[in-house]
């Protein structure tokens, strides 16, 4: 046996982290799915380590005022809005 | 016959003059249209109209395209059938019964269903190249950073391009010169000049491969059906017929390249999905509550089971504890794909593989067997993780009548490269 073995709980809990509902069915289907994707996913433990020398490059601009949406364009989109700001539920 | 390959039919006219005056170009829609509804075939953003266009799409209008219609396409991408779309599966026109494949399944449906004349899809780990191949088009997915992301509703940042699909080589070419170059607004754009290419890619599709040498992993096609690799071989042997040789080369890393393309995908699917949230846009279903209760519901209503399942399993390879054993090791894997592959060029033109190790999947075959669904990725991902151009081109079909499609893969900005080759056949 390994250690990537998934109970329904473990799906709750990455659930709740990741701010997504499941349903009882849902929880269920995905507990087998992941156990047998997560073995799967257990054979990079084979991959060697690299030296990489990633290829980066910084990418400056300069920070000047440019033209953006207005706040109506902004806002358009937005399921509730008030005064000109987006309106979302309570914070607690 | 319908193939529901669009999820909006609004014309959008470009300019009276230009390289694509008179084409209609489809754009797949996780692809930014200003003014018209673009929902990445999710429910959560159904009636988002984006207040912007996608560069691509400025592009397309300035070079004289009309846009018909935003594409069908599995749920934010994720997906190699076009059937996690929020608005119905796709069928594919060149194989009833048959999945388009996908994700970029409704760009591909239409250019082969002659509705369209070219189209734009987008390609994460193959969702260009297997629509393409299943559906007996040509697709191109180009060099990291060929094309700019602006615009494009993000899926995986590092790993995804846009790209062109079209009836034949010299068509995706054309099309893909009018959407390539430097865009100040996505700074992983470069100019390819700077590595040797003048963006001339239509002159590129001559045929001519004489003297070309193609390399042939051998991992990617010992992987094929049968029915599949028959087709691949011949097409090889025609090449030979034209001037080509080959030799078959090894690339070890391929094995962990579905596992490193996973975890890396959903990783950041995880990240770039939290922001849909049903406050700035999207829908937000209106529950009461506080606002972890309300986002989750939100999630939950809006967003299908695959997407769910890549941002949960996601979530889980960057927590704590298990970011070391699947995240930093698909890093790994990530740079010996890489290596292998920038090793395999030093000694080729080219590497050649079928795009697709299957054939068309029967509709709903693969919904229930995600594993089985994300296998097929198997020789589309490790070019997505190497950063490198390829092109899927049509090599006939199998005994059942299903296309099958051969890839060829270049260096970076090596597209003219990986054209030439493709032309030589369509």
């Amino acid at each position: 046996m390994n250690d990537s073995v998934v109970d329904p709980k473990d799906v709750e809990h990455v659930a709740e982290l990741a701010r997504v509902d499941l349903s009882a069915a849902e929880r269920e289907r995905f507990t087998g799915q992941f156990e047998e994707i997560l073995s799967y996913f257990e054979a990079l433990d084979e991959v060697p380590e690299l030296e990489t020398d990633p290829e980066l490059t910084n990418v400056l601009r300069a920070d000047e005022v440019r033209e953006s949406l207005d706040q109506e364009e902004a806002l358009a989109n937005a399921p509730d809005s008030e005064d000109g700001y987006f309106k979302g539920p309570p914070v607690s | 016959m319908t193939y529901n390959a669009y999820i909006t039919k609004e014309q959008i006219t470009g300019s009276s003059e230009g390289p694509l005056a008179g084409k209609t170009v489809a754009v797949k829609d996780n692809i930014s249209t200003d003014g018209v509804q673009t929902t990445c075939g999710s429910a959560m953003l159904e009636g988002y109209i984006p207040p912007y266009d996608a560069t691509v799409v400025e592009r397309l209008k300035a070079a004289g395209a009309t846009i018909p219609g935003k594409t069908n396409m599995d749920e934010f991408g994720m997906g190699t059938t076009t059937e996690t779309s929020a608005f119905g599966a796709v069928e594919n026109p060149a194989a009833e019964g048959h999945v388009p494949g996908g994700s970029s399944g409704g760009s591909a449906a239409v250019v082969a269903a002659g509705d369209a004349d070219l189209a734009l899809g987008t390609d994460t780990g193959g969702s260009i190249r297997c629509p393409a191949a299943f559906c007996g088009v040509v697709g191109i997915k180009p060099t990291y950073g060929l094309v700019s992301r602006y615009g494009l509703i993000a899926y995986a940042n590092s790993l995804e391009q846009i790209g062109p699909i079209a009836p034949t080589v010299e068509a995706a070419a054309e099309l893909l010169e009018v959407i390539a170059g430097p865009d100040e607004r996505d700074a992983t754009t470069q100019d390819a000049t700077v590595h040797g290419t003048e963006y001339d890619f239509a002159a590129a599709a001559d045929g001519d491969i004489e003297g070309f040498d193609i390399g042939v992993p051998i991992e990617l096609v010992e992987g094929a059906d049968d029915g599949v690799a028959e087709q691949f071989w011949a097409a090889i042997d025609e090449l030979e017929t034209m001037g080509a040789s080959y030799h078959e080369v090894e690339l070890p890393s391929v094995e962990h390249a579905v596992q490193a393309y996973y975890v890396i995908a959903m990783g950041e699917a995880s990240s770039n999905l939290a922001r849909f949230d049903g406050v700035g846009y999207g829908q937000s279903g209106g529950y009461e509550g506080n606002w972890n209760d309300t986002f989750a519901r939100s999630r939950e209503a809006g967003f299908g089971e695959e997407v769910k399942r890549r941002i949960l399993l996601g979530t889980y390879a960057l927590s704590a504890g298990y970011q070391d054993k699947y995240y930093r090791k698909a890093q790994d894997a990530r740079a010996w794909v890489k290596r292998d592959f920038d090793e395999a060029l030093a000694e080729a033109d080219v590497l050649a593989s079928p795009t697709m190790p299957v054939s068309p999947f029967e509709r709903g075959e693969s919904l229930d067997d995600p594993l089985k669904m994300y296998l097929a990725d198997a020789n589309t991902t490790p070019v997505n993780l190497a950063n490198l151009p390829a092109i899927s081109v049509p090599a006939g079909e199998t005994d059942d009548g299903l296309p099958v499609g051969i890839q060829f893969v270049g260096p970076a900005f090596g597209e003219e490269t990986i054209i030439r080759a493709g032309s030589a056949l369509a």
